[in-house]
């Protein structure tokens, strides 16, 4: 392919939360990426991924922010997000919005295979091997749009593992769901806290005192659970553990 | 007999799930232990995968030639002896269930559990014709002396705990004594339904499988009531609903294979019975007639349907086993047969949309329900297809409506949809004032109701960050 853009250009999907809520996540995601040898862009006409649509039942507003995510980031050899969840609605979900349309399904594909969460991109794509040190036990938590959407099952561990002076402590139900679900979350609070409240315990369980994760929806909802049942315990996103970044902490390190 | 459904107060049925210690005891012993049991049944059975792959495609391959099977069957079964009943609705069926009693002068039917006949409302139609009706698998022993529906397809009376069962035969079987042994709570039902064996008319079972090439009606189960139910009775009734049918004995058993595995983590079931025909001359036992009712009920009309992939299903309860949510909050909640995520596709088909409107919500996509399922059901897109016409029926609470379609007009604007972020980022540190977590939201709070919120960092949002050159 001619027109294949060069091998070293990475847009990032930043992701509405931490865009809003905790740049440090896409700030180290950034810092990764550049560090393995590409140029970070991050395009200026990107929104959301259009779950909170798409999931509801509104397919016309996702269809309308798909066709924006493929004109926005199909110029750029790979695109990476700082979120299974978020990447798993682009890479595997777009196709059912574009079902009635050759033309946008094939320019779908042909980004698709472009798209990596995070963790993936940094283990499968750009052979990345951590080389900082984070003392302490942590455990992680994996996001079900990783593991089941986009497969990605032992590249957050590897990348975890490789840090020195850690200990991983794993869930002994790795594969549990921790009960955000996007609006399930706020639809049926309660139902939501009860299943956040079995993955805190199987958390606290570990004996860890740093719990990763590489969604922020999963880390807010279990950090938002673990701090009103009062445990004191530290959240991260896998990028910002990586990045060693673990010192721009939200709103301790000044204040508003 | 219609069933009532009262999936429309799903939330306060879940919300009282949540609240019931007794149900949440009992399904966390069981929901974690039939996980447990599936993985372990799944790693000692190599060929998992591809026996999953084959047995989706046995069901896929059925469900395109329907029309060719069930003639098949109809005339295999036929020519074995029995009689063939077409019922096209729930209520047909069920008429033809209670005429086949009355003609057979029956006081006692007995009973082996079947979710079909609990989907047509068959109980409730033996009990309307004045029947003395006797479920006799020992879960549905138990609902029916509680006067509760089941709670699980394959463990019809999950939500009760050994205790509640001790407390409910003290009384029903008439010894008066409080049983602390399972298997004493077992041999105490044997003591209460043995003689009610004898003394049926008629019996009444479902259906695994129809063996389309033979004509042969096959039951899985574990307890050994169903051989008594089908065979010791004058007249065994079958009813089924016509996605029942296999091609043939072998496309059954491949089903078989990944069935109690995915069920209960067994490599098969205590009694796997094929029935061909009542009894012959010669033959020691057996009905002396046998009657299959072939019951639609809205299969058809979900054949030509997006969410006909639901017919696959084979209820075996993986998918339920796995669900977080049925995990808290037990079948009764659900508000009617089928419970969990396949529970979520079906009883908005049978009840109305309108009325399950909340089943397919009450769903976080994790996609654990379509790893397990056998019969590879993709039942998450099916929620989301549910999920799509609810709204395209307007069917969303408004709240929700105007939200999303407020933040649908903001994220199509990119400048807009960046201005939006910086404002909210800022007003909730204002609102957090300084405090690392935030205890209570402005406008919803639902999420603040059990979980704190995480105040957004300072400086402003990522992108006018990135944008003034920091990184």
């Amino acid at each position: 392919m001619n027109d294949r853009p060069a091998k070293s250009e990475v847009a990032l999907f930043v992701t509405c939360l931490a865009d809003a809520i905790r740049p440090s996540t896409a700030f180290a995601a950034a810092r990764l990426i550049e560090a393995c040898g590409f140029r970070v862009h991050v395009p200026d006409a990107q929104t959301c991924c259009g779950q909170p649509a798409f999931n509801s039942g509104d397919t016309a507003t996702a269809r309308a922010l798909a066709e924006r995510f493929v004109e926005a980031f199909e110029p750029y050899a790979y695109v990476v997000a700082p979120s299974g969840s978020c990447m798993g609605m682009l890479k595997t979900h777009l196709p059912h919005l574009f079902a009635d349309d050759p033309a946008w399904l094939e320019r779908h594909a042909a980004l698709a295979e472009r798209c990596y969460e995070l963790s993936s991109f940094l283990a499968d794509v750009a052979d990345f091997t951590p080389e900082g040190r984070y003392a302490g036990r942590v455990t992680y938590h994996h996001g079900c749009s990783a593991l089941r959407e986009l497969g990605v099952r032992t590249q957050p561990e590897r990348l975890i593992t490789a840090l020195s002076g850690l200990s991983y402590m794993p869930l002994a139900h790795p594969e549990a769901c921790c009960g955000f679900g996007g609006t399930f979350c706020v639809k049926y609070a309660d139902i939501s806290t009860a299943i956040a409240d079995e993955k805190v315990d199987d958390i606290l369980a570990t004996g860890a005192k740093t719990l990763i994760g590489g969604d922020l929806g999963c880390l807010f909802n279990i950090q938002g659970r673990l701090h009103r049942r009062g445990a004191d315990m530290e959240v991260l996103h896998l990028a910002e553990l990586l990045a060693g970044s673990t010192d721009t902490r939200p709103a301790e390190a000044s204040g508003s | 007999m219609t069933i009532t459904y009262t999936s429309d107060h799903f939330k306060e049925q879940a919300h009282q799930a949540l609240g019931e210690p007794n149900l949440q005891r009992a399904l966390d012993r069981t929901t974690t232990l039939l996980q447990a049991r599936r993985a372990r049944a799944y790693a000692e059975f190599e060929e998992f995968e591809s026996t999953r792959d084959a047995a989706s495609r046995i069901k896929d391959h059925v469900l395109r030639h329907l029309d060719h099977y069930l003639e098949r069957f109809e005339t295999a079964a036929t020519a074995a002896g029995c009689k063939v009943h077409w019922a096209r609705t729930a209520d047909e069926a069920c008429a033809i269930v209670v005429d086949l009693c009355k003609a057979a002068r029956a006081q006692t039917v007995t009973r082996v559990k079947s979710m079909l006949g609990e989907e047509i409302g068959l109980p409730e139609a033996l009990d309307g014709a004045g029947l003395e009706r006797v479920e006799t698998d020992l879960a549905e022993h138990i609902n029916q002396l509680a006067g509760d529906r089941p709670s699980h397809i394959v463990i019809p009376a999950l939500h009760k705990t050994r205790e509640e069962v001790s407390e409910l035969f003290r009384e029903a079987h008439g010894h008066g004594r409080r049983i602390e042994e399972v298997a004493e709570l077992v041999q105490s039902a044997r003591l209460a339904l043995r003689e009610k064996y004898f003394k049926a008319d008629v019996g009444i079972s479902g259906a695994n499988f129809l063996i389309a090439d033979t004509g042969s009606v096959c039951t899985v189960t574990n307890e050994g009531n169903a051989e008594l139910t089908m065979e010791l009775p004058r007249v065994h009734i079958v009813t089924a609903g016509i996605e029942k049918l296999v091609p043939s004995m072998d496309h059954a058993a491949v089903l078989l294979r990944v069935l109690a595995r995915s069920a209960l983590g067994m490599e098969i079931t205590q009694y796997t019975t094929f029935l061909t025909g009542p009894r012959r001359p010669g033959d020691r036992d057996g009905p002396e007639e046998m009657h299959i009712v072939l019951v639609d009920a809205g299969r058809t009309e979900l054949l030509a349907d997006e969410l006909a992939p639901i017919l696959k299903c084979i209820r075996c309860a993986a998918c339920i086993n796995h669900c977080p949510v049925y995990g808290q909050i037990g079948g009764h909640a659900y508000g009617g047969i089928y419970q969990g995520p396949m529970g979520s596709v079906l009883t908005p088909m049978a009840a109305s949309l309108a009325k399950a409107k909340d089943l397919p919500h009450a769903c976080t996509l994790n996609g654990r329900c379509v790893d397990v399922c056998p019969v590879k059901i993709p039942l998450t897109d099916l929620i989301r297809t549910l999920r799509e016409r609810i709204w395209q029926q307007q069917l969303t609470d408004r709240p929700t409506r105007w939200g999303l379609g407020l933040w649908g007009q903001v994220v199509r604007r990119p400048a807009l949809y960046r201005l939006a972020s910086r404002i909210s980022a800022r007003a909730l540190r204002v609102w957090a004032r300084g405090k690392p977590m935030i205890k209570r939201l402005p406008l919803d709070g639902a999420w603040t109701k059990s979980r704190d919120f995480p105040t957004p960092e300072p400086g402003g949002t990522f992108m006018e960050r990135y944008r003034r050159g920091e990184r």
